[in-house]
């Protein structure tokens, strides 16, 4: 058995790659890709007679493979299926860092996922508190009650759109610059932030189209996101240079950082720096940069 | 357990087995074929006699086509198949117990 670490409520997860849980030749190898997170799928991208085979698979995946530093999520079915309560009890025997609630509509789907999930905690000899929740939003009600569903358990570590059944019930297709969905993609970030957790933006389904999927995580990025759901290994990239700061934002969060502790010393709460002005706002958020630098990897100085 | 009807797991992509199991009278008739034989064909072997025994089977004809499965993927799918054919491959596994 592979021991895995403690998973962390919050660490960085930029890209969240899907894999089907039935298929050993994606998931015995999904570590190598570099990916922050991997969902081990239990709901879409497996057929409905083949749920149970599926859980073996991945349950012995979990127990049998050294995912290292990427973090494995499990995707569970909708709590209006047979086959959620399983799902959990597989996922957690398994050691699974956290599971991923599709269609999640309000708090109480969270407190019904979460009694199952410390139900097999207990089962399985599993520290209690140990598995992370997160919710995918894909109806209108789930966007509606964002706020409320990130606020349900101190499990919660973010919420995700699904744009494919999102896109169902708004009757509308996926057009390009995301007029379609932006308002939901907002309400779900300003109730992810409210509530103080991640928030992460659908998977891009067009393989080949490069530039659509570029447009889209520049604008997921600008618009707050934590990360991004994907499909396929060769779209991690992209999102990971876009996401990190870049040499320049990194500099000035340096140069603020630095300035804001010199001044704090002498009791100086408002300042300049490079002729812009910088109160306490600006230094926490520069923090913030630096933290990201480093746990992209493209900051190794000593803040 | 005891296999009770037919049943199949798994399939014949890459880096897969698929495994069917029948009752049988007495004893257990395991076949095998693999796309990896001469390497690994001992190794198979090993893993499905180990895994029936865990699960306490005694009789019944067992058939492995493998086309390169990971040792985890075998016995995932072993399980799979006995769990199926006793009509309890839904709910309740034993996590940890039989199936590990």
């Amino acid at each position: 058995m592979i021991p895995r670490p403690i998973p962390e409520r919050f660490r960085l997860r930029r890209t969240m790659m899907f894999m089907n849980a039935q298929k050993p030749g994606l998931i015995k190898d999904a570590y190598i890709y570099g990916v922050d997170s991997i969902i081990l799928d239990l709901e879409d991208a497996v057929a409905e007679n083949q749920k149970d085979a599926a859980r073996f698979s991945l349950y012995h995946a979990l127990k049998s493979i050294d995912y290292g530093d990427t973090e494995v999520i499990v995707r569970i079915n909708g709590l209006d299926t047979p086959h959620w309560e399983e799902d959990i009890r597989c996922a957690v025997a398994g050691g699974a860092d956290g599971i991923r609630i599709a269609k999640c509509e309000s708090a109480q789907d969270v407190k019904t996922v979460e009694e199952h999930t410390l139900a097999a905690e207990r089962e399985f000899g599993v520290t209690e508190g140990r598995t992370l929740l997160m919710a995918a939003l894909e109806s209108p009600k789930g966007i509606l009650h964002a706020y409320e569903i990130g606020e349900a358990s101190p499990r919660m570590f973010g919420v995700a759109i699904s744009g494919g059944d999102f896109r169902k019930s708004m009757h509308v297709q996926m057009i390009p610059g995301g007029i379609e969905i932006n308002t939901a993609r907002s309400l779900m970030l300003l109730a992810a932030r409210a509530a103080g957790i991640q928030c992460f933006d659908t998977m891009y389904p067009h393989l080949n189209d490069k530039e659509g999927f570029e447009a889209e995580v520049r604008q997921n990025h600008a618009m707050g996101f934590d990360g991004k759901s994907l499909i396929n290994p060769r779209q991690i990239r992209y999102v990971h240079e876009t996401f990190a700061p870049t040499p320049k934002e990194i500099t000035n969060a340096e140069k603020i950082v630095r300035a804001y502790k010199e001044h704090a010393k002498s009791g100086v709460g408002v300042f300049t720096v490079d002729g812009k002005m910088v109160d306490i706002p600006f230094a926490e958020d520069a923090k913030r940069v630096i933290t990201l630098a480093r746990a992209c990897g493209v900051y190794h100085g000593d803040l | 357990m005891e296999i009770q009807k037919t049943a199949m797991a798994g399939t014949l992509e890459s880096s897969d087995a698929q495994i069917t199991v029948e009752p049988a009278d007495s004893g257990i008739q395991l076949s095998i074929e693999s796309s990896v034989m001469n390497q690994y064909g001992r190794q198979i072997k090993k893993t499905a006699e180990e895994k029936l025994r865990e699960l306490g089977i005694t009789k019944g004809k067992v058939k492995v086509v493998d086309k390169g499965a990971l040792d985890c993927t075998l016995k995932a799918r072993i399980e799979a198949a006995v769990f199926r054919s006793c009509g309890v491959s839904q709910k309740n596994i034993p996590w940890g117990g039989v199936v590990r």
